[in-house]
Formats: structure tokens, sequence, C-alpha cells
């Protein structure tokens, strides 16, 4: 069972840093990146960064809490290039800002498409390019 | 098309994906070159838009999505058995190695993980590790195919076709199986498989030797291949890599012996990695051989599944694999990752469940073809563009797990 963290939004990148520098923590692989919507009753959004450390074999969950409108993170593709993909796709689902990606663009999705799918209050379109939408 | 289900119009028709360089603003010697969608060697539906300046790549942008069924949003709505399906549609080629994974992180967090009789353990490992041998013949022969290499691809789908008789007689599937099921199995395995499974190993271990004679040790194939598409260690670890992406830049990890869940730690095996034998550590050689290599070592599992099941986790009437299946599957509020190696990586599930519902609140899977995509711009930087298709073929992707 990994531990797991919850840290202030404007230190993320610092944190990261540190364990990723550290000689006793040495994460040196972000395996995952996973974004959690609240709904709105809580009112707020995660995002939850699955590190591990190979040479020690443990693993570690990063948590971020950020607020429902503009929610906004600073990206970590400078520390582990595997963020930039799994960024993106938070990125395209819940609509989470990260701040100074390379290339933050939607993914999984069309480019222009409304809305960010794996939201709680999410309402798709009626249409799509004239292609009509069955829930 | 029905009128009610398209409307035509002239703006319906741009593209709904545009590229990410502009033609217009390019440098004069530079161009764009269009690969895929439909393109036999992109493995399914990936577009790769690459910018080159004569043959040399200057940059690929792989763009995907083209077969995003939205899992993650089903399950948000479904019962967490009845995702079990899903989970086969997400690696359509090795669907038993995702069922294992998403059934034992269920059952981790029902807290059953102990009371899995071992019968059941040996035959999902048994059933996994086919997959595994399946999944890597289509990753070697499909990658063969790329490189020009006709012969072993017909010599695989023949050898996988016997593989996926095996487990059809075993779950009624060929290749969704919807076998493996939340604290047990949908069937016990049919009278007479053991032997029909001994059978097939005697049979396969020779034809496995002549694959690898036939494309691995090829000249032209180890021309194509050595040296090309080097991936340093540092590189593949801090991109995410896994599986035999890892392996091949020379790391010996491999989520079955780190974590050793399920019954692999009662299993001997080995767990081959790439040594630069034809050129560097790393490259696209090293990677297909270190496929060629576990299809022989879980052949070895295999067989040392069968004693098991044959003498010690013998058949009986008595035993009902669907015995100890929970009638409702509710988690404790909680949330858990967990992780199993896929044939083609490490296969990661994080779920959260609120301790109300039967349908977990969030289900993201950390799929290993995704995130070794993303190593694809890294590795292409400056090369032929020739040695782009060699380069994406030794990933072994599979779009569904992409997209997902």
């Amino acid at each position: 069972m990994p531990v797991s963290l919850i840290i202030d939004a404007s230190t993320l990148h610092s944190v990261c840093e540190h364990l990723y520098n550290n000689t006793e923590t040495y994460f040196d692989m972000l395996t995952c990146i996973t974004g959690v919507d609240n709904g709105a009753e809580a009112n707020s959004m995660e995002v939850i960064y699955h590190l591990y450390s190979i040479p020690f074999n443990h693993s570690l969950m990063l948590k971020v809490i950020l607020p429902r409108e503009n929610p906004e993170v600073e990206t970590i593709t400078t520390i582990w290039k595997s963020a930039n993909w799994l960024e993106r796709e938070v990125y395209d689902m819940f609509g989470i800002v990260f701040t100074n990606h390379p290339d933050l663009r939607r993914i999984l999705m069309p480019a222009d498409w409304k809305g960010y799918p794996l939201r709680k209050d999410y309402k798709h379109e009626e249409t799509y390019r004239g292609i009509k939408i069955d829930s | 098309m029905k009128a009610t289900q398209y409307i035509a119009a002239p703006d319906n028709l741009v593209s709904s994906e545009p590229n990410k360089f502009d033609a217009a603003k390019l440098r004069s010697e530079e161009m764009i070159i269009n690969l895929g969608p439909q393109h036999p060697s992109t493995h399914g539906v990936l577009r790769l838009e690459v910018l080159s300046d004569g043959e040399i790549i200057k940059e690929v942008v792989p763009h995907i999505g083209y077969l995003h069924r939205c899992f993650e949003k089903h399950t948000e709505s479904l019962p967490y058995n009845q995702i079990i399906p899903f989970v086969d549609r997400m690696d359509y080629l090795a669907a038993m190695n995702s069922e294992h994974a998403y059934a034992m992180g269920v059952e981790r967090m029902l807290g059953i993980t102990n009371q899995i009789p071992k019968r059941v353990e040996y035959i999902r490992v048994l059933v996994a590790e086919l997959n595994r041998i399946a999944s890597h013949l289509v990753g070697v022969g499909a990658y063969g195919l790329d490189l020009g290499a006709f012969t072993p691809f017909f010599w695989i789908m023949r050898d996988r076709e016997h593989i996926l008789r095996l487990l059809e007689w075993a779950c009624g599937a060929r290749m969704l199986y919807n076998y493996i099921w939340i604290g047990g199995l949908y069937y016990d395995l049919p009278v007479g498989f053991e032997q029909q499974c001994r059978a097939f190993i005697t049979y396969f271990a020779p034809k496995a030797i002549e694959l690898e004679q036939l494309l691995v040790d090829n000249k032209i194939f180890i021309d194509r291949t050595a040296n090309v598409g080097v991936l340093p260690l540092n590189l593949a670890i801090n991109c995410g890599a896994t599986g035999p992406m890892l392996r091949g830049s020379g790391l010996r990890f491999d989520l079955r012996k780190v974590d050793g869940y399920s019954v692999y730690p009662e299993i001997d095996f080995e767990v081959p990695v790439g040594e630069g034998k034809m050129g560097t550590t790393g490259d696209c050689w090293d990677r297909t051989w270190v496929r060629v290599r576990e299809i022989h070592e879980s052949l070895h599992i295999i067989s040392q599944c069968l004693d098991k099941l044959e003498n010690e986790c013998k058949r009986t009437r008595e035993f009902d694999p669907q015995a100890i299946i929970p009638k409702k599957i509710r988690p404790q509020a909680q949330e858990i990752y967990v992780r199993a190696e896929n044939p083609k990586g490490e296969l990661g599930y994080y779920f959260r469940a609120d301790g109300k519902s039967d349908i977990p609140f969030r289900c993201k899977v950390r799929a290993c073809s995704f995130v070794n995509l993303s190593i694809l711009p890294e590795l292409c930087k400056g090369v032929l563009l020739a040695d782009l298709i060699a380069i994406l073929g030794s990933i072994d992707i599979v779009l569904g797990e992409v997209d997902r």
C-alpha cells in the first residue's frame, strides 16, 4: 500500500524536485498522473502523482487539491519526461491547466471538442460536426 | 446515413485533429509528411505527423484518440464486475493479463486476496502466460512484417491460433474472454485441458526456436534493427518506459519478480534483459530479442503451472471456481493503485471507492502502450525516415490501449 501525501499546489514543483534529487528518496519514475473530480458538493479537484523509486522499491502518491474554477498547477515535465502526455490527458479530461507545459493540447478528444468529459457535471453537446451524439 | 444522424455542412469536413506544425511557416528545406491513421505499419489507427528535412526526421508528433471509447467514463456508471468486459477491450491482444490485474485490484480493495484458492491462482497465471505468448507472437511477427519479412507473420498466426483455440475451449471466446472474475473464475478448466496444453508446449517449443532463427537472427533483420532507435537506460526510466522497452535497455525489472503478486513467487523463471549483442544496448533488436526470450520463459512458467494443476491443486468434483465470488461487491471507502506486468509493460489501475455504492467513484488506467508511445518523439529525433517504422514497431503498441 503506497503512502499518500497531500501538498500545496504552489510547492509541487520544488517538492518533486527534492524527491527526485534526494539520494534517500530518489523517486526516479513517474508512473501515472490521475485527475479526480470530487463533484460540485465538495467543490474541489485532485491531481494525484504516482511516484516510484526503482532502487528502493517504494512508491508514493502525491496529491494536489485544486478548486473547480480555473484549476491550475505547475507542470513537472522538466523533472520527468513521462509527465508530458499524462498531464495532457488530465488537461483533456478535466480541464486542469498545467502552467509552463511545453505542448498543452487535447490528446484523446478531438481538438475542437467542447467541455471536459470526466468532470462530474459534464453534459455532452447535442451534435459534434453534424453527427448526432447518442447518450 | 440517415438524415437525423448526420447534418451535412461544409464546415463539418475540416480536419478535427489539426497539424501541430504550420506548413506556411516551415523553412524551405522542411516538409510535413503525414503517416496514418489508415496505414498498416502504424498497428492500428495512429497518425504520425513527421517534420522532415529530406530523409532526416526533425520531429514526430503522434496524434492519437481515434479509438477512444471512453473507458474511464463508462466505469463511472458500471458496477465492478460489469467493468471486466470493458477491460478486455483495452489491450485486446492480451485480455487475460488485463483481467488478471483488474481482478487483483478489486480483490485487494475487498480484502479477499488471501482467500483465493490456489487452483484458481494457478489457472489465472496459466491463461495469462498463454496470452502473453500470443501477444508477444503478434508483436514480433507484425514487427517482421513492418520490416518486410513476410513469412514469420504467417508462422506466428498459425501458432497463435493454437493458443486462441485453447483459450476458446476454456472460456468460450477467442480474444475477449471475461474469464477471470473478481474472486474466482467463470469456469474451471475443461477436462483434458492440461493434456492438450502440454501437447501445445511440445509442439510450440521448437517452433519458437525456429522463429528466432528465421527472424531475430536473420542478417537482414539485424541490419535493419541493430543500433537503431537506441533508448539509453536513464532516458527510459525518466520517460516511464516499462516492460520489454525498459528491459531492452538493460534493467532487470519485472513486476512479477519485484511485486511477486499471485503465485509468481512460487514459480521459477528468468527475466531476460537486453545486452547489446548485435549493437548497442537498448536498440530495436534488443527489445525484440527480449520479447522472444520471454516467450520461452512463459512456456517454462506454463509447464510449472500444469505440474501444479495436475498434482497438488488437482481438479475435484467439489471444486467450484465461483465459490468465493462476493455476492455484493462494495469496497470500503479507500483509494488504491494496483499494478501488474502486462506483455507490453506495467498496467496500473487507480481505484477510488466511496464506500456507499457498487460503482467506482473513479477508475483510472495507467496504460503501458500509452506511456511507451510517448517516448517515440524522443527516439525519432535525427533518424532516417525508413527507421521510423522500425522504431515504432519495436515499441509494440496496441491502439486499443493507447486510446482506451
